[in-house]
């Protein structure tokens, strides 16, 4: 253990991609501070990557839409890590587009969880770094390709995962400007076979497995770009589903 | 909710001859599996774990039935350096342990020949590896077993508080509960080094006239057999002996696989020409290599989980694997009529192993290994050609009073499985009564 290992907080640290990223974390050295909902899944995952060679493994048990103290909660990671600098945030809610779509209750669910809150932790995550690990410091998002371009089947929670891609753009941008600034990195995720995703068909070229995802986390803490497809090929695929005009992207049901 | 079992029908075994349908579910945490069995049981099916699905014939798969992955429980819970002890879910993969604990100078107490096992798969299978002889298997060194049970809920096992039942489950083919966890013992070691001798082999007597003594002389051996050879050359091959280095760095395997297979082998690309040919330039790539060289463990012990889906070799047929043990009086001559027999069919394959067990009591009531000498071997699937020929191999395992790995086997008989297990009933009143597997239903009916 050197000071050169990551101090990291884990937003949504049970979702699939959020575990094994941890995992391939606490393989280096990492110390970590995980939340999410369930405690005892919580410090079951701790108990896990502590035999993987994790420095110090804490928990807090919390809903992440409940926002009003995040200053205070970051202040607290940070002190149990020794110094926070990096930000994995991981979660979000895929929920049902046609729930939502008659259901105000399932559409503000979607847009809480997956921007409205996750923006409030990127916002205050930027305060923590900027006053403290600076340009050491990393704060990493998981957005989605669903942001990229609105369509029929998950406009609602593509709509939020825009609204986040954004942000960290122009987090990105701003510290882009700076010396001595942190780094904002914004993952565009494609398919990733998670329990997220149980209901949808597998298998193909185009889904990533969690542990895919978790190397491409890798690389982001430590040199990527500001936006980043997970895997590269989406920026492709991507492109040219932007590209595609109105009169034809209208027929293809996506 | 969501269903949680999926009618699939991807599910093979390393093998890939067998497959069939199954409902199945991937429970991401132990406490999802009590109630996986309830509601397979209201459904009238049997269930049975699947990890890594390594083992080649039929043990592992339960078609008509439903399969529990055992992938999503993979967390460890504790290592204790110091007492070297190791507690952990049963989805946990040997790949994984060791890259955990490597680095803290511990080991596994044994490794069959690929990382690419769960931990429970390798209780269930009460695998063994090159030190057997040193050693024993694998079930040896576990020191408790937590079960779900669909009749008696979650059971934590030890040789102690249920003697039968641990015994039943030590190789019990993952019938007598789920496996949710284990503790194991590991074992120290002073680097990921393990300095190698490689030497010729001549022939059969060759390998049974010093087997012993290289066993004495060093804590891991196994020999690899060119079963292509015939006559004055029957079973020519090379030995490889090995020890943990003294000193080096403790330096894991890298997280990466190597490059997979990425397709099936056409049928024709193995044919008697091919094997000859591979197996003696395999020979003259072994003997070229210094007698003496110290290489990282994962060279020594598992050199073909650097090709991803080797299995594919053998093309979209599949293959069987065939490995036997048979007791030091009988195995001599019963090896030489074996590959005998082999040389003699045109069939056979890359890698042949044989090797010593050592003197080690089975630890389970279905375990194995056992004092002797086992032999094990790949055929491609060519149906009737290839059934007949391990017909032929089963009889000289038969009359030299040897038995068979059920991990490895797809085709036994009943008759074959009982005369080499006689105590499997005692494995069958131990078992769950909602598990099952295809090889039990097979090995099992009259």
């Amino acid at each position: 253990m050197t000071d050169q290992n990551r101090k990291i907080l884990v937003l949504g640290a049970l979702s699939a991609m959020a575990r094994e990223s941890a995992r391939v974390q606490a393989g280096k050295g990492a110390s970590l501070y995980l939340v999410g909902r369930d405690g005892e899944a919580l410090r079951a995952e701790a108990d896990d990557l502590r035999v993987r060679g994790a420095g110090t493994v804490d928990t807090l048990a919390m809903d992440l839409t409940d926002t009003i103290q995040t200053d205070t909660i970051l202040a607290n990671a940070s002190a149990a890590l020794g110094g926070l600098d990096t930000i994995l945030l991981f979660y979000g809610v895929l929920g049902d587009q046609a729930g939502a779509e008659t259901d105000p209750g399932e559409a503000a669910r979607i847009m809480d969880v997956t921007y409205t809150s996750a923006a409030q932790w990127v916002l205050a995550g930027a305060r923590h770094l900027e006053a403290g690990a600076k340009s050491r410091g990393v704060l990493m998002t998981a957005s989605s390709v669903a942001g990229d371009r609105g369509r029929r089947s998950n406009f609602v929670y593509g709509s939020a995962k825009a609204g986040l891609s954004v942000l960290m753009q122009g987090l990105a941008h701003k510290w882009g400007g700076l010396d001595d600034a942190p780094r904002a990195v914004n993952l565009k995720l494609g398919f990733v076979d998670t329990p997220m995703t149980s209901d949808v068909e597998k298998g193909g070229p185009l889904w990533a497995s969690p542990e895919d995802i978790a190397a491409i986390v890798d690389r982001a803490i430590e040199k990527s770009g500001p936006t980043v497809y997970a895997p590269w090929f989406w920026r492709f695929i991507m492109l040219a589903v932007r590209a595609t005009p109105h009169f034809i992207f209208k027929r293809v049901n996506l | 909710m969501t269903d949680p079992f999926r009618t699939e029908t991807g599910h093979k075994s390393w093998g890939r001859v067998v497959e069939g349908e199954h409902q199945v579910a991937r429970p991401r945490r132990t406490g999802a599996v009590r109630d996986l069995l309830h509601q397979a049981g209201d459904r009238g099916l049997t269930a049975l774990a699947y990890g890594l699905g390594r083992s080649y014939g039929d043990s592992n798969l339960n078609p008509g039935g439903a399969l529990i992955e055992t992938r999503g429980l993979d967390r460890f819970i504790a290592l204790d350096v110091e007492a070297r002890v190791l507690r952990a879910e049963a989805g946990v993969s040997f790949d994984d342990i060791l890259r955990a604990i490597v680095p803290h100078g511990l080991f596994l107490p044994t490794v069959p020949g690929t990382r690419y096992v769960t931990l429970g798969g390798a209780i269930a299978n009460d695998v063994h590896g090159k030190n057997h002889h040193s050693a024993g298997s694998f079930g040896r060194h576990v020191r408790s077993i937590r079960l779900e049970r669909s009749d008696r809920g979650i059971q934590d096992v030890t040789r102690e508080t249920d003697p039968e039942l641990f015994a039943a489950t030590i190789g019990g083919l993952g019938l007598t509960g789920i496996i949710l966890e284990a503790e194991i013992d590991l074992v120290p070691i002073a680097s990921a080094f393990i300095d190698q001798r490689t030497e010729a082999l001549t022939g059969v007597d060759h390998f049974f006239d010093i087997a012993e003594t290289r066993a004495q002389e060093h804590e891991h051996t196994v020999a690899w057999i060119d079963c292509t050879a015939s006559g004055d050359r029957l079973g020519q091959g090379v030995l490889s002996c090995g020890d943990w280095a003294d000193e080096g760095a403790l330096t894991p395997h890298p997280a990466k696989a190597g490059p997979a297979l990425p397709v099936d082998l056409p049928g024709f690309a193995l044919n008697p020409l091919t094997l000859k040919t591979f197996n003696l330039a395999y020979r003259k790539r072994q003997l070229m290599k210094p007698a003496r060289a110290r290489i990282h463990y994962s060279g020594f012990f598992h050199p073909l989980d650097s090709v991803r889906d080797w299995n594919r070799l053998y093309g979209a047929r599949g293959f069987y694997q065939y490995q036997s043990v048979i007791g030091f009086e009988t195995a001599r001559e019963a090896t030489r009529a074996m590959l005998t027999r082999i040389a003699a069919s045109g069939l056979g394959s890359f890698l042949a192993v044989l090797k010593t067990f050592g003197e080690y009591a089975p630890e389970g009531v279905l375990s194995f290994p056992k004092q002797g000498a086992t032999l094990a071997l790949d055929f491609a699937n060519t149906g009737e050609h290839t059934l007949s020929l391990m017909a032929d191999l089963d009889r000289i395992v038969a009359e030299a009073g040897g038995r068979l790995y059920p991990a490895k086997d797809g085709r036994m008989s009943a008759g074959m499985f009982k005369a080499g297990y006689p105590d499997w009933t005692r494995v069958e009143a131990m078992r769950d009564p909602l598990l099952s597997s295809q090889f039990w239903r097979r090995v099992t009916d009259d």
